[in-house]
């Protein structure tokens, strides 16, 4: 077609063959290894998922092979620094499941009335105001809402429970509860809006105020999408790291009592991480076995959140 | 309907009671503001005296008042810099192939999944991930390269999810038109998607990167230093980062290594800030023309 073009574009083929078909090979073979080279990519993040379970089991193996597993998850004492050592997890998971459920209590109440506030209430000329706000308040770095937990929070508590010790549960739950607040109200407020505007306005037309559509019509509606919400949020808190670390303490300790200090299996990583274990001890392989039961926490909650949206989601 | 006049009482119940509720709803959602005004003043109370030249130009010390943050604050420019270098073609790689090239099949089903579900896994345990894997197995030491390569693994779930928003919002009728003009898929992806959605996965790997940088908690488990006396050289030098000397200044009990912590939570926010309105920015730049 350009047979006298002294530059023959790249892609065409102009020194040994004319034929359309071989006119068309180099682009197709450039289009097919772009194909390849975007697969490779995507193939990064399933090779993350591979490497992360075949690596936390090989090292929490390294683990299992002195301590039997039944040991590792029915036993109440956690003391693998000290003599006697015992390697009874529960302590670690009591610690992390005390301060996330402090955290789900406050985060709950407050991230629903707000995704109530936002979705039914708010004009956009306010939403454009507080929505920003809750992206900066999950934006913030866990290991500042430590330092707020540390620092503030817990002097402060402790004018109200003078027997209260420095390093404690209630102090790293609540900030970790006001930390996941925006992850239940965007995500709560993401399954209100999605209800139809057909059904509040049903409700409206028989007389029923603001406050009774929200709470009758809407939550019903948008349950679904709510309690995934909190079990995704309970298991950002499960796994937050920083400020359990900086205010929880260094205790592994079985209780209730949000007062006392007590040690979170991230917690605990961080503790020996920092320690510099070397390599191949029992101590050091320890961090993968609490790892290992951390992320498999982790998933079965955020899988089981995602169920729950497909399984229960109403269709409009 | 017995008579108008319980309803009417009734109604005045109902009607206050939305009023109150109202008001709480409200409240509860300026309960995060609240928070943060709070949390920026005790810390701006705390640290703005100890923030200063010195401060900014100095070593970690065991000296408080000589106390600095130089080495971790570029060690946290080297990590960002690397990790933004990784993350960035990877994701969006990863973006445009589940969005233009996979058909939809169980393999692209089971990505997405995958994708999903990394997002919510906990950075400690991708911290374990770089321990493991890159410190230890590919014998790339506690370096800068190894931390980068942990936050981009770390990162790239949350990049590839807003980069996959950006391509959607691409109208399918440019793509038609390319398409019908005789471009290839590649073609088209380049010239017609990727200008277009560019913008919008900026802004998505600008946010991921400003909530890696935030994160200690896997750069923990891959540098547990915080002494380090020189700013990394090259990428396989050892470093340290803000939110490591920040948490190490916070766990030490004196009263001048607190303020310390919180001059560097000053100079983290700083840092976090300018990144967030560098995305907004894009963002809003964004969001005019596609409404040209």
């Amino acid at each position: 077609m350009r047979p006298e073009n002294p530059n023959p574009p790249e892609n065409a083929i102009s020194t040994y063959s004319t034929s359309p078909r071989r006119v068309r090979k180099r682009p197709l073979l450039r289009e097919a290894s772009i194909t390849w080279l975007l697969f490779g990519c995507a193939l990064v993040s399933v090779l993350t998922t591979v490497g992360i379970v075949v690596m936390l089991a090989v090292q929490a193996a390294g683990f299992f092979r002195q301590v039997s597993v039944l040991e590792f998850l029915t036993g109440i004492q956690w003391t693998p620094l000290f003599d006697p050592q015992h390697f009874g997890v529960l302590p670690l998971v009591g610690g992390t499941l005390l301060t996330a459920g402090i955290a789900i209590l406050v985060a709950l109440p407050v991230g629903l009335a707000s995704a109530i506030y936002l979705s039914e209430y708010a004009r956009d000329s306010v939403r454009r105001v507080l929505k920003p706000m809750l992206e900066i308040l999950a934006g913030v770095p866990t290991v500042v809402y430590g330092y707020f937990a540390l620092t503030f929070v817990t002097p402060l508590l402790r004018s109200v429970f003078p027997n209260m010790i420095v390093f404690n549960a209630l102090s790293a739950g609540l900030v970790m509860g006001i930390m996941i607040i925006p992850m239940v109200s965007s995500l709560s407020e993401d399954a209100m809006v999605a209800v139809p505007r057909s059904l509040r306005n049903a409700a409206y037309g028989l007389g029923a105020t603001r406050f009774e559509v929200a709470t009758r019509v809407v939550m019903p509606a948008a349950v679904s999408g709510i309690v995934a919400a909190c079990i995704l949020a309970l298991s950002r808190a499960v796994g937050e790291t920083m400020i359990v670390a900086i205010a929880a303490g260094s205790t592994p300790n079985l209780t209730l009592n949000p007062l006392e200090s007590i040690q979170t299996m991230t917690a605990y990583i961080v503790q020996i991480s920092l320690g510099e274990t070397p390599h191949g001890t029992l101590e050091y392989y320890t961090i993968f076995a609490v790892g290992l039961l951390l992320f498999i926490m982790t998933l079965l909650m955020n899988l089981f959140g995602q169920w729950f949206v497909r399984r229960y989601r109403e269709k409009y | 309907m017995r008579n108008g006049f319980p309803f009417k009482r009734r109604l005045k119940v109902r009607q206050v009671k939305g009023g109150v509720f109202r008001t709480m709803f409200l409240a509860a959602t300026l309960v995060g503001t609240f928070v943060l005004i709070v949390l920026i003043v005790d810390v701006l109370r705390d640290g703005a005296g100890w923030l200063d030249w010195q401060f900014l130009t100095s070593y970690p010390s065991r000296r408080p008042e000589e106390a600095g943050l130089l080495s971790a604050l570029f060690g946290t420019l080297w990590v960002m810099a690397f990790t933004a270098l990784l993350s960035f073609p990877v994701g969006i790689g990863t973006a445009i192939y589940l969005e233009e090239y996979a058909p939809d099949n169980r393999l692209r089903r089971l990505i997405q999944t995958n994708i999903n579900n990394l997002a919510g896994v906990p950075s400690i345990v991708y911290g374990l991930l770089g321990l493991s894997l890159f410190v230890q197995a590919l014998a790339l030491g506690r370096s800068v390269l190894a931390g980068a390569m942990t936050l981009t693994l770390m990162s790239l779930p949350v990049i590839i999810i807003a980069a996959q928003e950006a391509i959607r919002s691409v109208p399918e009728s440019h793509r038609l038109g390319a398409f019908a003009l005789g471009a290839t898929r590649w073609q088209v992806v380049r010239n017609i998607v990727l200008p277009s959605a560019l913008p919008g996965v900026l802004t998505g790997t600008i946010l991921a990167m400003s909530r890696a940088i935030g994160e200690a908690a896997p750069m923990i488990a891959i540098s547990a230093l915080v002494y380090l006396t020189f700013i990394p050289t090259n990428p396989m030098d050892r470093f340290t980062v803000l939110p490591i000397q920040i948490f190490n200044w916070v766990s030490r009990p004196q009263e001048d290594f607190q303020h310390l912590a919180a001059a560097g939570i000053i100079v983290l926010l700083i840092v976090l800030l300018g990144m967030n309105a560098a995305a907004i920015i894009l963002r809003n730049r964004y969001q005019q023309r596609t409404e040209e």
